[in-house]
């Protein structure tokens, strides 16, 4: 008996196993056109406020941008600011400097994980040099203890990513440098 | 167990994978949606909806979290109506010339009565969505 059914379960654990692989090809050969709750639905507006008449909704706004399928307002905000689909301003104080700093630093301290490479422009192009540092990084290469742990927690890179940037499930975004390749023109930390 | 049995949990399997793979990841708030509810409707107005998406197709971060002073921590800014109103925090574009001014509410008041502050959205983890 147990042999019978062992052998029905295998076939049907087979079964589900191309089922899935199935769904998954599907998935990625026909990828799900982006949706967006309208703010009534959204579950933090209120669907009795008159301001929903007035406010513009997410679909309005973000199916224009370049698209990031799965993961936060599927938009890829640095792609839709460098090919020009957004402008957005960079100051309201005429008198505030605006700088940009084009330098990668690459932080080989990942265990097993790929290295991480951390480009200053597409952070600074968004972000004041002030808002990271000296208070959350020090500007010194290897100079700053970052870990999984407190990014996680919501501290260091965490403070944005998985908040407002694109979250902690997109690894290989960070850890984008195998191990063991050179890399010219970056500033090597820990 | 049963022949029956053993059917029923690759089934299981599968449709969970289906609805999975199937569901886009609009389930709630939008990404980065901040509640602000410390005082609005103790005051009588419904709580505050920030939309992160809305403001940085707008302005850079930069403009908000340095030049205006916003610390990137829900709950660590205790802005009241008044500072709005004489121009610091939301007030420096709230003010009819850069963006509706404060006497429109209703629009930034637009809240689900009861929630409480903090980022709404999907992919917050134990960190920023808790503060």
């Amino acid at each position: 008996m147990g042999r019978a059914s062992f052998s029905v379960g295998s076939r049907v654990w087979l079964f589900a196993l191309s089922g899935m692989l199935c769904l998954l090809w599907v998935s990625q050969v026909f990828p799900q056109e982006r949706k967006w709750l309208p703010l009534a639905a959204d579950g933090v507006h209120d669907p009795r406020s008159p301001a929903l008449k007035q406010l513009q909704e997410p679909r309005e706004a973000l199916s224009r941008l370049a698209p990031d399928p799965h993961v936060g307002n599927q938009v890829r905000w640095v792609k839709a600011l460098e090919l020009g689909q957004i402008n957005p301003r960079t100051n309201i104080f005429p008198e505030t400097k605006v700088s940009v700093l084009d330098q990668d630093i690459i932080m080989s301290n990942t265990g097993s994980r790929p290295k991480v490479r951390f480009p200053h422009k597409q952070h600074s192009l968004w972000l004041d040099c002030a808002i990271c540092h000296e208070q959350l990084f020090k500007s010194k290469a290897g100079g700053n203890n970052i870990s999984m742990l407190s990014i996680l927690e919501g501290q260091q890179c965490g403070l944005c990513h998985g908040a407002v940037a694109f979250p902690l499930t997109e690894c290989d975004r960070c850890h984008s440098v195998p191990h063991g390749v050179p890399i010219p023109d970056a500033i090597i930390g820990k | 167990m049963t022949r029956g049995r053993i059917w029923r949990i690759p089934a299981i399997v599968v449709c969970a994978a289906a609805l999975g793979l199937g569901s886009a990841p609009d389930a709630g708030a939008e990404y980065g949606d901040v509640v602000i509810n410390k005082r609005a409707e103790k005051e009588g107005m419904r709580p505050v909806v920030f939309s992160h998406w809305f403001h940085r197709i707008r302005f850079r971060c930069k403009v908000c979290h340095f030049e205006l002073g916003f610390k990137m921590r829900a709950g660590a800014n205790d802005v009241l109506m008044a500072d709005i109103i004489e121009g610091r925090f939301c007030g420096m574009c709230h003010n009819g010339q850069i963006a509706w001014s404060a006497e429109n509410c209703d629009l930034c008041h637009s809240g689900l009565p009861g929630l409480k502050s903090g980022i709404y959205g999907g992919h917050d983890t134990l960190g920023p969505g808790r503060w």
